[in-house]
């Protein structure tokens, strides 16, 4: 996790800025200290990350959430518990925070029980759809307001992690229908979930064809292409557009293998380490979110998704805001497209170091 | 020769030979979602390759595929006996967005057997009546559910009294011990609830063994199936049927691992007269009941389908008409009488053959 990876000053980016020079240092001035003073704040606000989990039942939704947090986030249920199936889909939220060396995180996971286990699961991404645009709205009223808080409360979605069911065969129906929409809206990182009934050859077989399967229907997941800034984060990305999907197992129980004590799943014939990139991709998944992203997924979903939401409802509402008036915005309706248009706005939002501290 | 020793307790093996002569056949209808190891699992349990040159269709061809019925025969040997195993298989079930009522084309199916051999039975020509009844129907749930779906629920509801239900959870090597049990629980508790009648093992009192055994299988329904093809060598002492992951291997035929064992001897070994026993006696009798009540009753049928009846047959209860053409159902009993004097031919031939050669051998001495 790099507080210091942030979105490039406005001035870089703007072409109707002046001209800087580069000029000759006669000695030492002391702005690197800036980056201290930056990690400082940082450490005292403490960060963000909201993430949704999207999947049928039973495929390690909770269980994942539990190992990539190293926390009993959520109770993971057996399927023997008594818990009733819900009829339409369901989203809820839980938030948490988690401290690691003096580094807060504020984490809030939303799930979304009920998904794709009806008999007709048509426009059972319509809710999702909608909770995510009611976070996108909620931070838009707050920001649109004259006297505006300092630090906005960021409900938004920066990941929505979706996780394929293990046939080995190929993309179903409702995860193209499910992709198509919500690519647009939000990052969205898809996985194979439960990767231990796969083996190998049948893995990488499986993740060829889903990367087909994107590729035909144009369905553009996170690292998106189009954002790579410069050469080297494409050759970084490009690295991980190879291996999406990750094939992960979640586990939340201990086991003892050679002396260590390691997450695993138990069976007959073995034990599945989670953490051992040989038995499965679950470290990749981690250092994706986690470790080298995380700052990355608030940007786009900032800079870009943001925006386009943004920029659907000013135009909805025929008005732009000219200076430090009070727009009026007319209610969300409610009959929101899936996307607020094709459009992939990179534009660098102004203030941008306020907002993320 | 002994008064009393009248000679049919030789019956059983005049039976035997008949039996052996004639052939079985058996009808297994594999249902559920696409990648839960059917087909897999049908090579495995046979060791055939009938799902050998199989060509996934890719996603895009998913979107507009709806559910179609397919049928594969094969014909197996083993120990001089043949069975001519035909395998009915339901691409498509389940996988669409809306999945509603995707399983009236199976219902029909089923049905139209029924109908099919209820024409032939009451027809003149009954030699060579071809029986395309389903005796079983292997429907498999996915591990990773919490159980039985709305989806299994509603399309096990639709045939239960149509076809014996044997339900198997496939991919079961994704489970650890503790959680296959759980479903299994979970999924017996919802069978009962939702009354659905699955398959039953017939109670065997005759020895201790049999019954243990029995007991055992009635236990692990449904049974946790692991299907492979391949051999691996797991470094002991010979090669086994199994799959390799990178933290070890599963062995297909491993009782600890998986039921696989359990599944086959009770399909193959012990139970397969008892599913077409309990197909013909109670399902296909109760259908046939049902029918002929119902055109007895003339108040039962609508006008526009009488007058299309066909008075082919000799019977004075008009049977159901059958989109099936006549001319097709003509073709197969021919095939079947060719293939029939063909083997006769055969058997001719290799027997002239053999005299021959003893005639020569007796020549010689």
């Amino acid at each position: 996790m790099d507080p210091l990876r942030q979105s490039p000053s406005p001035s870089s980016s703007r072409a109707s800025s002046p001209r800087t020079l580069s000029c000759e240092r006669l000695g030492y001035v002391g702005i690197e200290a800036v980056l201290d003073q930056l990690k400082i704040k940082a450490m005292k606000m403490g960060f963000e990350f909201n993430i949704m989990v999207v999947g049928q039942s039973g495929l390690g939704k909770s269980t994942m959430v539990n190992t990539l947090f190293k926390s009993k986030m959520w109770r993971s249920t057996m399927p023997g518990l008594r818990v009733p199936m819900p009829q339409t889909l369901q989203l809820h939220s839980m938030t948490h925070v988690i401290e690691e060396n003096g580094v807060k995180l504020k984490l809030t996971v939303t799930d979304t029980p009920g998904f794709g286990d009806q008999i007709n699961n048509d426009k059972c991404w319509d809710p999702i759809l909608g909770y995510i645009n009611e976070q996108y709205e909620r931070y838009l009223q707050e920001e649109i307001l004259i006297t505006r808080q300092r630090h906005i409360p960021d409900t938004r979605v920066h990941c929505c992690i979706y996780f394929v069911p293990p046939t080995g065969h190929c993309l179903r129906p409702l995860d193209l229908e499910f992709l198509q929409r919500l690519c647009r809206a939000v990052n969205v990182v898809p996985v194979i979930a439960r990767a231990d009934s796969l083996t190998i050859e049948e893995r990488e077989a499986f993740r060829h064809r889903i990367q087909d399967d994107l590729k035909t229907h144009s369905i553009e997941v996170y690292p998106q292409k189009c954002f790579d800034e410069d050469v080297s984060d494409k050759i970084l990305n490009s690295k991980i557009r190879e291996r999406i999907p990750f094939a992960v197992v979640g586990a939340d129980r201990e086991h003892m293998v050679n002396g260590r004590c390691v997450l695993g799943r138990k069976t007959k014939w073995g034990i599945i380490e989670v953490e051992n990139m040989a038995h499965c991709e679950f470290p990749l998944l981690r250092d994706l979110l986690i470790r080298s992203h995380l700052q990355d997924l608030k940007d786009i979903t900032h800079n870009v998704h943001y925006e386009n939401y943004r920029i659907f409802r000013l135009k909805e509402s025929h008005a732009l805001p000219r200076g430090p008036g009070w727009v009026n915005l007319a209610p969300a309706s409610h009959g929101l497209p899936a996307s607020p248009g094709p459009a992939k706005v990179c534009r660098w939002a102004e203030d941008t170091s306020d907002k993320d501290f | 020769m002994d008064k009393e020793y009248v000679g049919f307790a030789a019956l059983p093996n005049q039976l035997h030979r008949k039996s052996v002569k004639k052939g079985f056949d058996f009808t297994l209808m594999v249902a559920g979602e696409s990648g839960l190891g059917k087909s897999t699992l049908i090579n495995s349990l046979f060791l055939t390759n009938l799902y050998e040159n199989r060509q996934i269709p890719e996603a895009s061809a998913r979107l507009t595929q709806t559910l179609t019925i397919e049928r594969r025969g094969v014909e197996i040997e083993e120990g001089g006996i043949k069975v001519k195993l035909t395998v009915v298989d339901t691409p498509g079930f389940g996988d669409s967005v809306d999945c509603s009522d995707c399983w009236l084309p199976v219902v029909r199916f089923i049905e139209e057997q029924f109908e099919q051999y209820l024409r032939d039975e009451s027809g003149l020509n009954r030699k060579n009546i071809q029986d395309s009844r389903v005796h079983c129907c292997l429907y498999f749930i996915s591990p990773f559910g919490r159980g039985l779906r709305p989806l299994d629920v509603a399309f096990l509801r639709a045939v239960h009294e149509k076809v014996n239900i044997i339900p198997v959870i496939g991919k079961a090597d994704a489970l650890m011990p503790k959680e296959t049990q759980a479903l299994k629980q979970k999924i017996r508790e919802q069978l009962k609830e939702e009354e659905i009648n699955i398959y039953q093992f017939p109670d065997s009192d005759e020895d201790e063994d049999l019954k243990r055994q029995d007991a055992e299988m009635k236990e692990s329904i449904p049974f946790a199936v692991v299907g492979s093809c391949e051999v691996v060598r797991d470094g002991g002492p010979r090669p086994v049927r199994g799959r390799h992951y990178s933290c070890g291997t599963v062995e297909v035929e491993n009782p600890h691992h998986c039921d696989f064992l359990n599944l086959r001897r009770m399909l193959v070994q012990t139970h397969l007269q008892d599913l077409k026993e309990v197909t013909y006696d109670l399902v296909y009798e109760g259908y046939r009941a049902r029918c002929l009540q119902s055109l007895a009753r003339p108040g039962a049928r609508d006008r526009a389908s009488r007058s299309k009846l066909s008075r082919q047959s000799a019977t004075e209860i008009p049977l159901p008409m059958l989109p099936l053409a006549d001319t097709e159902k003509l073709i197969r009993e021919k095939d079947e009488e060719l293939r029939r004097m063909q083997e006769m031919l055969e058997k001719m031939q290799a027997q002239t053959q053999l005299s021959q050669a003893q005639g020569e051998q007796s020549d010689a001495l």
